[in-house]
């Protein structure tokens, strides 16, 4: 069986996407003879050629507008933001065309366009390379917003994004970008929109995406040997359109949440699937959802960064405190 | 009479002076019908921007940006385009608009309330939604130039902007894209002098136009006054563009008569006598003089084109007052492919 790391993967659904549709484009800052600063573009310029897979000058407003022009041409863009904090100077092309087009053409332009930002820490980045931008992003009507944990399901994942007719956001953990996972790459399997229980158990659900998954599982281990407490553990996968079908029926059967994300506390993930698990099994939560995240600061230098990101340990602990609550 | 302010430095192309006389051969290439229809657009359009002064006056429109004095500028650079080509437009080239044969109607819907972006067909029209947020629609004109090449296709796309737009980032990303990548684009600044309240001589220090060298494209300056400069200047830029010389920045010359919007007072920031003073360049006036001296038209042609203005203009308000507001499930029909449950579950909601 083979093994992929996250970055093959990646490559590998980009290459995919490329062959089995000519309209498929991928460019951004770095992307064609370097490969992309994390490689996940090696290669591409070399099979499919300088007309489709390019470098474009510094300037991620002007990749992510010629990607809505060149959807007006019938070109399905596939960009990349070099790191999550680059992503901003984009933000208004994204927010106030990318995510509007379809409705502000009344559904006659489709804006099939594909943002992969390598994004969150824990890989002892530069300021400025380490931040969780999904707010932003699942906060603007229009988006899809996904975010895989481990290399198979980022290919799924990056392949259900390019396909899709409406913009999707994929935020890849740089910080799983290299460990490896054995198996065979698939686009089937739970799309956009699907959430997957990773990890039996009814004691609680504890739920993350992106990087924070291993390290609730590791929890979830954790405190089965310590305290004999058995969790289920939910990659989300989909920050946008949320699995609400599967967040539910985690509440009724499990009765107790933790939400696990590395984005500031404030107006992040754990805020939605709070308010959403209260509005829909309120009479099954037997404790207050918990949340561990990362703290209302500025993401910090790599020397203090796991004092900032949700730690095996404190995502254990309020384990131990919802399940005894 | 002194022109305005913000047209001093570099002379501009022209055709025709503003009193009409020819500069040099006033011959664009164009024959009588098309010398004709320019006139007639222009005149069509200044009577129908009235009209919906007018109609917002009358709270059948919210906030409209008017566009008098700017007729040459969109009729001349829309004209010179051909039915292929795309234009991507600001929210104020309601002239240029109908020259690509938009739907008034349609596109006052925007004004109206009832639809954001492009309530026409832009596919069917190859004119973009309207676009406020300044100088983001540089980019995508770009965006689809790039594209339409990567296609083989000899046709160009058009980015409208303003002089205030030219101050954006997305300007200089757009401008720097295109000559980059030698995208078949046109970016057309219409510099009127004013964004909002602010002169030109506070958005930029330097002309517009000259930035293009910095780029690594031509760039020109034209009498954005002059129907025939417009044209000859655009026209030029687009066959450039397809035969793969890539873009052009042109600068065109303009006088915003009006204020910024219905919602707009001028008189705080812009002295009555200025206007007054760029009433002396008034594009119809001028190309009407020459159109009429040189013989290739008489009192009755331009006679009729006001008369057809006018009944144009009213069958615009006709079909515009008897829009009502759209059915307010029209929120929640486009903003997905296919909507998500938890979406449809707020559908429910909203409508009951």
């Amino acid at each position: 069986m083979t093994e992929w790391t996250m970055v093959g993967a990646l490559r590998r659904a980009l290459a995919d996407a490329m062959r089995v549709d000519d309209r498929v484009l991928v460019f951004g800052e770095d992307v064609g003879a370097l490969g992309g600063v994390f490689r996940v573009t090696d290669g591409l310029q070399e099979e499919f050629g300088a007309e489709r897979v390019f470098d474009t000058p510094i300037g991620e407003a002007g990749i992510a507008g010629a990607a809505v022009g060149l959807a007006f041409a019938g070109w399905k863009s596939v960009v990349e933001m070099q790191f999550d904090a680059f992503s901003y100077p984009s933000l208004e092309q994204v927010i106030d065309h990318v995510a509007k087009m379809r409705t502000r053409t009344r559904g006659r332009i489709d804006m099939p366009i594909t943002i992969r930002i390598p994004s969150f820490g824990g890989i002892k980045g530069k300021e400025h390379h380490g931040e969780s931008p999904e707010t932003y992003y699942v906060h603007t009507a229009g988006l899809k917003v996904v975010s895989p944990s481990t290399p198979l399901d980022a290919y799924r994942l990056l392949r259900a994004a390019i396909a899709d007719p409406d913009p999707v956001v994929v935020l890849e953990p740089k910080a799983r970008y290299w460990p490896k996972e054995a198996g065979e790459l698939t686009a089937d399997g739970p799309g956009i929109g699907e959430a997957r229980v990773l990890r039996e158990g009814n004691a609680c659900t504890v739920i993350g995406y992106g990087a924070m998954v291993v390290r609730c599982l590791e929890a979830a281990e954790t405190v089965a040997a310590s305290d004999g407490i058995e969790v289920r553990v939910v990659d989300l996968r989909s920050l946008s359109p949320l699995d609400l079908d599967l967040l539910e029926a985690c509440v009724r059967e499990t009765g107790r949440v933790v939400v696990v994300h590395e984005a500031p506390l404030t107006l992040g993930m754990g805020a939605e699937i709070a308010a959403r698990v209260m509005e829909l099994a309120f009479d099954h939560l037997e404790a207050p959802v918990a949340r561990v995240t990362g703290w209302d600061v500025p993401y910090p230098p790599a020397s203090l960064e796991q004092h900032y990101l949700p730690s095996v340990e404190r995502i254990a602990d309020a384990i131990r405190r919802t399940v005894a609550y | 009479v002194e022109a305005p302010a913000h047209w001093a430095g570099t002379d501009p192309v022209r055709v025709l002076d503003p009193d009409g006389s020819p500069v040099g051969d006033p011959d664009v290439g164009l024959g009588r019908e098309e010398l004709h229809a320019l006139l007639r657009w222009m005149i069509v359009a200044r009577r129908l921007d009235r009209e919906c002064v007018a109609l917002q006056r009358q709270g059948e429109l919210t906030v409209y940006p008017g566009f008098e004095g700017q007729e040459a500028s969109q009729v001349g650079s829309a004209f010179a385009l051909g039915p292929e080509d795309f234009v991507f437009p600001t929210f104020r080239e309601l002239a240029a608009a109908l020259v690509r044969g938009v739907d008034p109607v349609r596109y006052l819907w925007y004004h109206r309330g009832t639809w954001h972006g492009g309530p026409y067909d832009p596919r069917a029209t190859r004119f973009g939604p309207i676009c406020i947020p300044v100088a983001t629609q540089v980019i995508h004109a770009v965006g689809y130039a790039m594209g339409v090449a990567k296609d083989g296709s000899d046709a160009v796309a058009l980015g409208y902007v303003g002089d205030g737009a030219a101050s954006e980032g997305d300007f200089h990303e757009g401008a720097n894209l295109a000559a980059v990548f030698g995208a078949p684009a046109i970016i057309f600044v219409q510099n009127n002098g004013w964004a909002i309240s602010v002169p030109t001589r506070l958005q930029t220090a330097g002309e517009i136009w000259k930035r293009a060298e910095g780029y690594g494209m031509p760039g020109v300056r034209v009498d954005g006054n002059d129907v025939l400069a417009v044209y000859r200047v655009t026209r030029e830029a687009a066959d450039r563009a397809r035969r793969g010389a890539g873009p052009t920045l042109i600068e065109a010359l303009t006088y915003r008569i009006g204020a910024h919007s219905t919602a707009d007072d001028a008189s705080r920031y812009r002295d009555d006598a200025e206007v007054e003073g760029a009433r002396a360049f008034d594009p119809i006036a001028r190309y009407r003089t020459w159109l009429l001296a040189a013989g290739h038209a008489d009192d009755s042609v331009v006679a009729g084109f006001e008369d057809e203005a006018e009944t144009f203009a009213l069958g615009v308000r006709e079909g515009l007052v008897a829009q009502g507001p759209p059915p307010a499930e029209w929120m929640f029909d486009w903003v997905y492919a296919v909507p998500p449950a938890s979406l449809e579950q707020q559908r429910r909601e909203a409508l009951g």
